[in-house]
């Protein structure tokens, strides 16, 4: 079997008492969108941040396109090709639409003149073709979040994590920002999501991880993961997941 | 494309000052306005395009004038070669500082805080080791001479500070337009945001206050060789910091004119003020302390950045209707 896109082994990470990963692993397959759920606070953003290198992980180890990047700092992965966004977005406020997303861009191209053509073609893809020279704080929530996928997309990568990309966004908003990852997708880059919106991770993705306390309690077809008694009693408490199943037992 | 031909018409003008202007009173105001707009330009690298608010800048300036004099004075060796040593070793202490603080993520107040520590120990070691003269300071002799890079004239030293300043407002403008500059204005803005999309934050940090502290190392040799005279006090002492970081923030921080237009501004109420209260001690660090908190309060952004949002409102708020339409 050809090794993974990402191959997460074993990461432990405790902030004082608080274990936020427990012993994770989980390897990305490459080319597919797959997601990680799990209730708040189950230490999501926290493994997102030990992929990236924001957080160095007590134990473990992480590849990357088949080489260790445990401990190598942000900038390095993102070299290397693995970019995230973030879950509050971070706009480079002040700077137009265009700055933003050239700042990505020079990642891989070095003049000046190239890196805004190539903010301008990415613009143009995520649909922020007409809003190019607006303040990026200007931007409603959702351009933001267009524009953190804009940004990502430009440094071309082979891996983006997305975090809660769709998170604050209204429905039709989420219909209109779901295709734009699609077509991220559809330009050959894998896609990790950190995902609340369950309409997003059934349709979106292929495979996915719960994640619960720190630990991963189910993986799987979503289809399947969400009907998993673990995965009901961690989002919607303990018994519940008898209480559902007898109560369609007594509906049928 | 076009800030660089606006530039180079500006500088241009600038550079005719001496053919016009004949009173060497005015033409000192000249030559003080464009020293200051040097200093305020390097200080607006790092503080006004990175973020990295230095109170310490003294610290760069006072090594540049010290290494000119001190060259001159100990070693006999011409402020030619003054001139470039005194720039390096502007840039040298300024890849401690930068080292010695964002290799460690120290950002904001704390920043500011070691610069200025960092200023205030070079001033008190150049205080007590006799190389610079203690606190007796240095003079340099007064051998005029175009190769002594000392001039009869005051147009001469115009066009040396014009010259410098020149420069700085090249490399500021190249910061505005290039990699490098994109890559520390988005270190500025969000410095997580930026690493995540592979900025080098500390590096570019650092070539930053390397620059920066270049340009207020030629501040410094200009001085040396335009009063001749040097001691601690004037070399590292904090009047020195305030002004630097008091031009681009009264004219506009992080934009390319802001410090000229700052220049002009603080020179020409330091001049009025001179004339309506009289030559007090220290009145100068007083009006200075006021007018920053007027500035900080009341224009964040500077008299550039009024001009700017005057120009930009109206076509924001036609775009905001067109959406909500």
């Amino acid at each position: 079997m050809p090794e993974a896109m990402l191959e997460v082994s074993n990461i432990c990470k405790t902030f004082g008492g608080v274990r936020a990963s427990r012993n994770v692993s989980l390897s990305v397959p490459d080319g597919k969108i797959t997601s990680l759920i799990g209730p708040n606070g189950a230490g999501k953003t926290t493994l997102f941040a030990q992929i990236t290198g924001f957080l160095k992980p007590d134990s473990g180890s992480i590849r990357f396109l088949g080489e260790d990047i445990t401990g190598a700092s942000p900038e390095e992965i993102a070299e290397r090709g693995m970019i995230r966004t973030f879950q509050v977005v971070k706009p480079f406020a002040g700077q137009t639409v265009r700055d933003n997303i050239a700042v990505g861009a020079h990642l891989r191209i070095r003049s000046r003149r190239g890196a805004l053509a190539k903010a301008e073609e990415v613009a143009r893809e995520v649909g922020l073709g007409n809003r190019l020279d607006q303040d990026a704080s200007s931007l409603t929530v959702a351009g933001r979040k267009r524009l953190e996928v804009a940004r990502a997309l430009a440094t071309e990568p082979k891996l983006i994590l997305f975090d809660e990309v769709l998170a604050g966004l209204n429905p039709s908003e989420i219909r209109d920002v779901i295709p734009v990852i699609r077509a991220v997708k559809d330009r050959g880059i894998t896609i990790l999501l950190i995902e609340h919106v369950m309409q997003a991770v059934m349709s979106l993705s292929e495979y996915t991880w719960v994640l619960n306390q720190g630990g991963l309690i189910a993986e799987g077809v979503p289809k399947d993961v969400v009907s998993d008694p673990h995965v009901i009693e961690a989002y919607l408490g303990k018994g519940m997941a008898e209480r559902i199943a007898a109560r369609e037992k007594a509906d049928v | 494309m076009r800030t660089l031909i606006i530039l180079a018409a500006v500088f241009a003008a600038l550079g005719l000052v001496p053919f016009f202007v004949v009173s060497d009173v005015w033409l000192n105001i000249a030559i003080m306005v464009l020293y200051s707009a040097l200093l305020g330009q390097a200080w607006n690298m790092l503080g006004g395009y990175g973020g990295q608010f230095s109170f310490g800048h003294a610290a760069f300036f006072g090594t540049g004038a010290y290494t000119v004099a001190v060259l001159q004075v100990q070693y006999g060796i011409n402020p030619w070669i003054g001139l470039f040593a005194g720039g390096l070793a502007a840039v040298v202490v300024a890849a401690i500082i930068g080292y010695s603080t964002f290799r460690y993520g120290l950002k904001g107040s704390y920043f500011a805080l070691v610069t200025l520590a960092f200023a205030e120990v070079l001033r008190i070691l150049s205080n007590s080791v006799p190389i610079t003269g203690a606190g007796v300071g240095l003079l340099i002799p007064l051998q005029v001479a175009p190769s002594n890079l000392q001039f009869a004239d005051k147009g001469s030293y115009y066009w040396l500070v014009w010259a410098m300043a020149l420069c700085a407002f090249a490399a500021a403008c190249w910061i505005g337009n290039s990699r490098f500059g994109a890559q520390l204005m988005a270190v500025r803005d969000n410095e997580d945001a930026a690493r995540a999309l592979g900025v080098r934050a500390y590096s570019v940090k650092l070539r930053a206050i390397m620059l920066s502290g270049f340009f207020s190392g030629l501040g410094g040799v200009f001085y040396a060789q335009y009063f001749l005279y040097l001691d601690p006090h004037i070399a590292y002492g904090a009047s020195v910091s305030i002004e630097s970081l008091l031009v681009p923030i009264i004219g506009g921080i992080g934009t390319l004119f802001g410090p000229l237009l700052g220049a002009v501004v603080l020179h020409a109420i330091s001049e009025v003020s001179r004339d309506l209260i009289g030559d007090v001690p220290g009145i100068s660090l007083v009006l200075y302390g006021a007018l920053l908190v007027v500035m900080v309060l009341f224009l964040p952004r500077g008299l550039a950045g009024l001009l700017i949002r005057r120009k930009a409102a109206p076509q924001n708020r036609k775009k905001q209707e067109a959406e909500h339409a």
